[in-house]
């Protein structure tokens, strides 16, 4: 695991992420709310867990985030407006970050470094799914077929 | 003997069962989806039930059986299963085919009413629980189609819910059928707790194979008398059969299916399904389980033939007749004729759906008039359905040689013939063959013949969609005798399960004269007495009729059904008033008194701890409510209703857990 | 040098702080929506890690769960904006400032 990449896409992912929670216009947020997940999505590669890397680059980037940039310009009349900033949410934010910095720090088990362990393929993965995990999934497909007809219904146009 | 069809078996009454379930999701304007997919299920059932019927030809005495686990408590596992042998099998086609004929009919019948598929996936849950019930393995997967049967009824005969009368007969057909079943449900319990098993064939372990019946013993007599009471209940046996011509208050088909194909069968199937059970230690072919069963179905078959003549209703004549049919069969069970009561339970399948089919065409041709004294004539007017009830009434009667109910009801008069405890039964019957023949005469005469009266004046003959159920229904009645003669008792002999042989001089025995010249002389009578039926005659009013004239007191006692509903008002329903008005009393002043004097000694004991409540308790409890009531003001303040806030506030709690497990650690 | 599963922790807490502060401080509501999922995909980081850094023949239990949270998050993205669209055809806005009606 490279130590050079891992600071390069940390700090870019980070610097993203506020600018994602910062930013004013609602739109730039939205997008480098894109850029922060690709770091992410980086993250998972650096780790090994390609597969899942590749679905986040494709459920967060390709659906949540162009859901994201709809629904802004499905309320656009409303976004022109500054909403302001809530201090004292900040200021919780700043003391959990405190609070989970001292406790990893604290935690000496965590220094380790990762094992070799062979390739995860999506094989692997796949059987794993089918096999101990396929109610888990099948439940899954039934919450997603639940959410699509329940955001379909909550957006269908109120008769009069 | 096993088969790879029993395993499939499951499948004819799942057909029905998902047909009504996907009707009842559709809306009330589907119609043609609705009448379309209650035929495709009923005719997907009938073709498998036809798979099953040729699977169980292949050899005599066929039996498969499927059983398997339906959960297990601890050490014993409840188990449950499927069974195809021949009176399954008989029984599956009989229920799909009848059925199926009284759907087509339904579809024309039921044309104008506004809840048109409402009522097919009532038909098909009907249809769909009795078909389960024949290929039931287990008393207790038996009983749970039965309970379906009974709530399909239930629905159907209340279908008309805005008519008074008709939820009145749904709760009559329901809380009396009601009573059967829990003696049908004592006597499975009893069963169970005996043999510990209610898998009927279970390679030689089930409760009606060798293994259990010498567990049984002696309380096989009590346990069969049990479940009879379930039968007597479902098939309208005396003292039970009350319910059954209140039915008619149901739409026709529904008569149809509950007289022919289903509800009524049913008990009779139990009987026959059980009949180990019933057979136990006979002597000679006599139990007093058997007995028992021949002197209630005498009993029931000769009384419904004699209310039978005075009823002027079309449908409750053939309710009347479906009743004393019954009795007739049961009759045929208890003297040992197993085979000849399921025969005759099949032919009468046929030609009573085709019987209650013609009733509704006719109804549906006097606009729903239902009174045979205002009909006639009809002959002329409505053919088609005028020849086919002709047959279905000369099968009712018993006419031999072409009709499949005169063979089966030949063998019903051979089997008691031969009963050895007594003769009577078999005079009795005899009686009832006239009876029979009679009642029917007049319904013919009355509805058919002389000239239209008011209702039939305008009547005309129902469309092809309801005439061509009653074509079919009537050649199944006339063709089914083939393999009914005693030359050639196919059917007798696959039920038995022997092998066939063809004898033609068994064709000619001496009592089919004797009940040829019974029925012969039952409709000469019938055609006598009501040759001027409808016709004023020598001071006799056209509306009354000439038996009415004849005997008074006599037709006043038939019509009103001997009086056994007003029997059970005195007497049953007048007893649950008497014992809810003792209960009432005990209630308002026994025990309310015992509960007054209890509450004077909590009274007592009241006084004096209010004073030292008053003092004492009283303050601190002020105060602490007054605590909680500033705490939840306070709490609700911080109930903003802003998302934030909340969210803020959970994460303030991850944070405070977090302090809270570094310093424990 | 070599990251260790505490720098991924740590990473991945100031992601999910940061979500946080975009949650809690942000009046728009869509704000709201991409703090959550921030969150949620913070934490899915940590499922990875701790997969990644764990015993060397296990099961891929920390992907499965990652593969399902990510699902679910997608649901909870599609509904939340959803809500998000129906609150604004009622109050015509977004400000969850003004969304008060559920106040005791």
């Amino acid at each position: 695991m490279n130590g050079a990449a891992f600071i390069v896409i940390a700090i870019s992912t980070l610097a993203a992420a506020l600018a994602a929670a910062t930013l004013r216009k609602l739109m730039h947020a939205a997008l480098s709310f894109a850029v922060a997940l690709v770091g992410v999505a980086a993250f998972f590669f650096l780790l090994g867990a390609e597969f899942v890397g590749l679905a986040l680059v494709f459920i967060y980037i390709g659906a949540v985030a162009v859901l994201i940039v709809f629904t802004i310009l499905l309320t656009r009349r409303d976004t022109g407006k500054d909403h302001g900033f809530n201090w004292a949410g900040a200021i919780i934010a700043v003391a959990v970050f405190g609070g989970l910095m001292w406790a990893i720090l604290k935690t000496q088990s965590l220094v380790i470094v990762a094992p070799h362990t062979p390739a995860l393929t999506v094989k692997r993965i796949g059987v794993a799914l089918m096999t101990t995990y396929v109610w888990p999934l099948q439940c899954v497909g039934l919450l997603l077929t639940a959410a699509l007809i329940g955001a379909l219904i909550l957006v269908l146009e109120e008769k009069q | 003997m096993n088969s790879w069809v029993v395993a499939y078996l499951w499948w004819i009454p799942a057909a029905p069962f998902a047909a009504s379930l996907v009707i009842l999701s559709l809306s009330n304007a589907r119609r043609k989806s609705a009448a379309a997919l209650a035929v495709a299920g009923q005719a997907l059932a009938l073709a498998m039930s036809m798979v099953a019927f040729a699977v169980s030809m292949q050899a005599p005495g066929f039996r498969a059986v499927q059983n398997f686990t339906w959960f297990t408590f601890g050490e014993q596992a409840l188990r449950l299963g499927f069974v195809l042998d021949p009176l399954a099998a008989a029984m599956l086609v009989m229920i799909a085919l009848v059925g199926l004929c009284i759907f087509v009919f339904s579809i024309g019948y039921m044309a104008e009413d506004k809840n048109f598929t409402r009522f097919f996936a009532y038909l098909s849950f009907f249809s769909g629980a009795m078909l389960g019930l024949v290929i039931a393995n287990s008393l207790l997967l038996l009983f749970i189609f039965w309970e379906l049967v009974g709530l399909a009824s239930y629905l159907l005969i209340g279908f008309w819910i805005q008519k008074p009368s008709a939820a009145a007969a749904a709760k009559k057909a329901f809380i009396t059928t009601r009573i059967g079943d829990m003696g049908l449900f004592l006597g499975m319990l009893w069963l169970y707790g005996r043999s510990g098993t209610l898998l009927f064939y279970d390679g030689g372990n089930g409760c009606l194979e060798s293994a259990s019946f010498a567990i049984l013993g002696a309380s096989t007599t009590f346990i069969a008398l049990l479940i009879f009471c379930g039968a007597a209940g479902k098939s309208g046996q005396f003292p039970l059969h009350v319910w059954l011509p209140d039915a008619m208050e149901g739409p026709t088909p529904v008569s149809a299916l509950i007289h022919a194909a289903t509800m009524v069968a049913a008990g009779v199937f139990l009987v026959a399904r059980v009949y180990p059970l019933f057979s136990l230690g006979a002597i000679n072919g006599v139990t007093s389980s058997l007995t028992v069963v021949v002197w209630i179905g005498i009993t029931t078959a000769l009384m419904a033939a004699l209310i039978a003549i005075a009823q002027p209703d079309i449908k409750r004549i053939l309710a009347y007749s479906t009743v004393s049919q019954l009795g007739l069969m049961m009759v045929s069970l208890g003297v040992g004729g197993v085979a000849a009561g399921i025969l005759h339970l099949l032919a009468h399948g046929f030609f009573k759906a085709l019987l209650f089919l013609g009733a509704g065409s006719v109804i549906h041709g006097c606009h729903g008039e239902q009174d045979i004294r205002k009909m006639g004539g009809l002959g002329r007017l409505m053919p088609v359905t005028f020849v086919t009830y002709a047959i279905g009434m000369m099968a009712l009667s018993g006419v031999p040689f072409f009709f499949s109910g005169g063979w089966t009801k030949e063998e019903i008069l051979h089997s008691t013939a031969n009963w050895p405890r007594s003769h009577l039964p078999y005079y009795l019957m005899l009686a009832g063959v006239i009876l029979t023949a009679l009642y029917m005469t007049r319904q013919m005469i009355y509805v058919f013949f002389g000239k239209p009266r008011v209702a039939a004046e305008r009547a005309h003959e129902s469309p092809r969609g309801m005439t061509m159920p009653l074509i079919v229904l009537a050649l199944g009645a006339i063709l089914l005798s083939v393999v009914l003669t005693p030359a050639w008792p196919w059917l007798h002999d696959y039920l038995v399960g022997e092998p066939v042989h063809f004898e033609f001089g068994r064709l000619i025995q001496p009592m089919l004269f004797i009940s040829l010249v019974l029925v012969g002389a039952g409709i000469a009578v019938g055609f006598w007495m009501y040759r001027k039926a409808g016709l004023p005659d020598r001071g006799r009013p056209a509306e009354v009729d000439p038996l009415e004239y004849a005997q008074p007191a006599l037709f006043r006692f038939l019509a009103n059904k001997i009086w056994i509903d007003e029997l059970y008002d005195r007497t049953v329903i007048a007893f649950s008033w008497m014992a809810a008005r003792l209960s009432d009393w005990m209630d308002r002043y026994f025990w309310d008194g015992l509960v007054r004097g209890l509450g004077g000694l909590g009274q007592l004991v009241g006084i004096f701890t209010t004073s030292i409540d008053e003092h004492g308790i009283n303050a601190g409890v002020d105060e602490t409510t007054a605590g909680t009531r500033g705490l939840g003001r306070l709490m609700s303040a911080a109930h903003s209703g802003q998302i934030q806030t909340y969210l803020g506030a959970v994460a303030i709690g991850m944070l405070a857990l977090l302090l809270l497990y570094a310093w424990l650690a | 040098m070599t990251p260790t599963l505490q720098v991924f922790l740590l990473v991945s807490a100031a992601l999910f702080s940061i979500g946080l502060l975009a949650a809690l401080s942000r009046r728009h509501a869509i704000f709201i929506l991409i703090g959550i999922e921030m969150m949620l995909a913070a934490a899915n980081l940590n499922f990875i890690a701790f997969w990644r850094f764990g015993g060397e023949h296990q099961p891929p239990i920390g992907v499965i769960i990652a593969l399902f949270s990510i699902a679910i998050a997608a649901a909870e993205a599609a509904v939340g904006l959803a809500m998000v669209i129906a609150v604004y055809r009622h109050y015509r806005t977004t400000n969850v400032d003004q969304f008060d009606r559920l106040h005791g």
